[in-house]
């Protein structure tokens, strides 16, 4: 495939300081690809340095939560670059105006946003390594050809290397057009690889966030108000100072800030800090009462109308069989496993901010505002993740750094404890979905209608999707929203609204099936007979799973279908219910997510998604009682251990549509997966997360 | 505060500390060695395994007065290379994601494999069950764990 390549927006190059080939290009952001329009500007958004030495240097504007877009950007480009790929580094190069507005790893973008760009810098570098080598040789750029980080004179066998290269080819001009490799052609892309990030991982030196450490520094932790919205009334620090190594107290706009010299110090000193609220009028808000306004609004008919086929009224009162049913899910914490951390200094002249986040110009932005300075005044050093999860899409805790060092001439570093990660979270919100369906003589559904409660944080799209937007051909469907706000912030959690909305979906197309008396992989079949990418994935789950074959007495299998992030997954759980004990045994999960890049990052991240969606089924629960949060440790608010996690199976469909998404892929699917399962195997319909003991006795 | 000795990584070690701050705030914050993580504070998550005399502890809740005398050894000195079986087959199997929990998880299985040289799959469980992965790469460690009880079982362990 040959591309042409807009010069201006796309190729940079030229010598660096320390020699070498430095190469700029562009990576479309997320509202560019959602518009197809081409780039415009002269944004550079990443670069490629091939150094003198062979090292072949990404820069990278996104980051890594532990999702594998290090390693699998990287690959993209080794791949058109025709590099050695031991011979490849990456290094995060902060935030830069030059790399656009957006810089952020949210909505599982990263492959999606650089499939063809990152390939055509590679394919691009590689060009006029090509062209320099040739001229060396003085032939032709046509009887030379790339491989393993050399280029090689097809006439004499003669090899130069891509260092001894870099700096001829960093002088000449960039090339108007590439061409890419075809995907039969690849070597890398698409072949299970190692991540890169691995080695500093198993023995202690990756730096994450947390561990960033400057001279000079002081270590701070933040008393917040336990009532969301609450403010400072007054606090009286005496006790606080009396700690050995605590240094000063200090109000800002969310709390009181305890600065020490380490950051148990600043722990202890929090301990006998003595803090009155304003606690204000969230304070009146609990679990109960929110689920009942949540109730309430769903018996409402007036909600915002989400999506109409067909008249669904008509036909549920014309419907063979009628069914209706209510479900509900809770508020759910991140819980991250590195807390939220961020360290600032905040000098006269400038700001440099050090921070594990999601959201790079984000933090940029915030932290301009909290100090003062403009944003070309604000660095910001883009660290390690322990986790993201959506969590670190927010920049309130970069805030609160910032605002804190600014009282200070040296660096500042804020952590947060783990309970003031669990309280003071922005949750995935908790919702509520009141159904009523019809089905026909003949079993087939045929009306489908969803009232949907849910404090909204981005509009009714995220709160509803997994409901409105399922793949099943329903004749009459509707699907109704109710924004109900309790003052508890929410915000993105893995799979966003998919992460409820599926396991209403999933689940109640369960009930469907069976009170049709109808199989539950042969209904969806039948509801997705026009769309095969799901029908494929779908009879490929349903073959390796096993579907249909007998299980012992008090197992059974369930399934779930999910189409989001631009990708199809279909999930088989295999579970056992003993004496009012359930054990999820397998889950057999079927992605078609497009072309892959690195089916090994696929495996990781289907079977991280399940684990992380797993521990929602089975134990993730924030309640809120006088506008607090009552969970603060992983005692009260636990998660799936190494014990309870099932084998993972996943089958890839080959496919070379455009890329899907899979960071967020498998989390939707598995809880109705395994709550369908505990039906077959139990008769029992689970319609509330998480599970609970009574619901299985 | 008060002057504690111990020996960290092999090498004689003294702080002046408190003697009730937790050695995971000595590591990171007085020693500057944070391959040890704080992940709850609590002894509930597994994040701060550290060795002390050769068994697995939360450092979390240990205080520094508590270490006095003891050998203790943290991720970092595991071993000088990345040469540790358990690490070896952490590579192999590319266990990490965010990487975070990895310390914890890594210390806590090379306690488990220096005493039960070939683990079964309940020993597994008994053993990690209390250290906390939020990226769910439990099948890689266990499959990592299997590998590096091989790798050890040939020899390959200090």
């Amino acid at each position: 495939m040959s591309v042409a390549v807009n010069r201006r927006n796309f190729l940079r190059a030229g010598a660096t300081a320390a020699g070498g080939l430095m190469l700029g290009f562009y990576l479309p952001d997320r509202k560019a690809r959602a518009a197809e329009t081409p780039a415009t500007g002269n944004k550079l958004n990443a670069f490629v340095l091939v150094g003198n030495d062979d090292i072949v240097t990404l820069y990278i504007h996104k980051a890594e939560m532990g999702q594998g877009t290090v390693t699998s950007l990287s690959m993209l480009l080794a791949e058109e670059l025709e590099c050695d790929w031991s011979k490849i580094r990456t290094e995060f190069p902060g935030v830069n105006p030059a790399y656009g507005g957006f810089q952020g790893v949210v909505g599982s973008q990263s492959i999606r946003s650089s499939y063809t760009s990152l390939r055509q810098a590679g394919a691009g570098a590689r060009d006029m390594l090509l062209q320099a080598a040739a001229q060396k040789w003085g032939v032709d750029k046509s009887s030379c050809r790339a491989e393993k980080s050399t280029v090689i004179n097809t006439a004499t066998n003669a090899r130069l290397t891509y260092g001894s290269l870099a700096e001829a080819a960093s002088k000449l001009p960039p090339p108007g057009s590439v061409t890419l490799k075809d995907a039969s052609q690849f070597k890398i892309v698409g072949k299970p690889t190692k991540r890169l990030d691995t080695p500093g991982k198993v023995d202690g030196s990756t730096t994450f966030g947390i561990d960033i450490r400057l001279p000079n520094m002081l270590y701070a932790v933040l008393q917040r108000c336990p009532v969301f919205g609450g403010t400072v009334a007054s606090f009286d620090d005496t006790n606080a100072k009396t700690v050995p190594g605590v240094k000063r107290v200090i109000k800002i706009s969310n709390g009181v800030a305890v600065v020490a010299d380490n950051t148990w110090a600043a722990m202890e000193g929090r301990r006998k800090l003595t803090v009155q609220w304003d606690e204000g009028k969230v304070a009146a808000n609990s679990t109960p009462g929110i689920t009942q306004s949540f109730a309430e609004a769903t018996q409402q008919t007036d909600g915002a109308p989400q999506r109409k086929v067909g008249d669904a009224s008509a036909a549920l009162a014309t419907a063979a069989k009628n069914l209706d049913a209510i479900y509900q899910t809770p508020y759910l914490a991140h819980a991250t496993m590195e807390p939220l951390n961020c360290t600032a200094w905040v000098r006269s002249d400038g700001a440099e901010v050090w921070a594990s986040t999601q959201m790079q110009s984000g933090a940029r932005t915030i932290a301009a505002q909290k100090s003062g300075l403009p944003q070309d005044k604000v660095q910001i050093h883009s660290e390690y993740m322990g986790g993201g999860f959506g969590r670190r899409g927010g920049s309130d805790y970069v805030g609160e750094a910032v605002e804190i060092a600014k009282a200070f001439d040296v660096p500042v570093k804020l952590t947060w404890s783990r309970e003031d990660d669990m309280q003071h979270d922005t949750y995935r919100p908790a919702s509520y979905c009141r159904f009523a369906g019809g089905v026909d003589a003949d079993g087939w559904p045929v009306a489908w209608t969803a009232s949907i409660a849910c404090p909204a944080f981005a509009g009714a799209n995220t709160s509803t999707e997994g409901v409105r937007d399922i793949a099943y051909a329903i004749p009459n469907f509707q699907v109704h929203y109710h924004d109900v706000n309790p003052g508890v912030p929410v915000s993105y959690w893995r799979s966003v609204g998919y992460s409820q909305n599926t396991f209403f979906a999933e689940s109640f197309l369960d009930e469907m099936a069976h009170a049709g008396g109808k199989d539950p992989v042969d209904l969806r079949r039948r509801l997705l007979a026009t769309n095969g990418r799901l029908l494929a994935a779908l009879e490929l789950a349903a073959n390796k799973a096993g579907w249909g074959k007998p299980l012992p007495a008090g197992w059974g299998r369930g399934v779930s279908v999910v189409n989001n992030i631009g990708s199809n997954t279909v999930q088989i759980a295999e579970v056992s219910v003993e004496k009012g004990k359930l054990k999820v045994h397998r889950v057999v999960c079927a992605v078609d997510c497009g072309a892959v890049v690195n089916p090994a990052g696929v495996q990781q991240q289907i079977a991280s998604g399940i684990a992380f969606g797993l521990s929602a089924a089975l134990k993730g629960g924030i309640t809120i009682k006088n506008g607090r949060v009552e969970q603060g440790n992983f005692h009260q608010y636990d998660v799936v251990r190494i014990d309870e996690m099932p084998k993972v199976e996943v089958h890839i469909v080959p496919s070379q549509a455009a890329s899907g998404g899979i960071g967020e892929a498998s989390t939707p699917g598995i809880a109705p997966a395994v709550c369908n399962a505990i039906f077959a195997a139990t008769g029992k319909r689970i319609r509330q997360l998480p599970i609970r003991p009574e619901d299985l006795a | 505060m008060a002057a504690v000795k111990f020996t960290l990584n092999g090498n004689p070690q003294t702080v002046d500390a408190v003697s009730a701050m937790p050695l995971l705030w000595v590591l990171r914050d007085t020693l500057g060695m944070t391959g040890t993580k704080f992940g709850c504070g609590m002894s509930l998550c597994g994040a701060c395994t550290v060795h002390i005399d050769g068994q697995p502890v939360r450092s979390c809740v240990t205080p520094i007065s508590a270490v006095a005398g003891k050998k203790v050894t943290t991720i970092e000195g595991l071993s000088p290379d990345r040469s540790h079986p358990i690490q070896v087959a952490w590579i192999e199997a590319d266990v990490p994601q965010c990487g975070y929990c990895q310390s914890g998880q890594i210390m806590t299985a090379a306690a488990l494999l220096s005493k039960t040289s070939n683990p079964t799959d309940a020993d597994i469980d008994e053993a990690m069950r209390n250290n906390i992965c939020r990226c769910g790469t439990y099948e890689d460690i266990r499959r990592a764990l299997h590998r590096a009880a091989e790798l050890h079982r040939a020899g390959g362990v200090k």
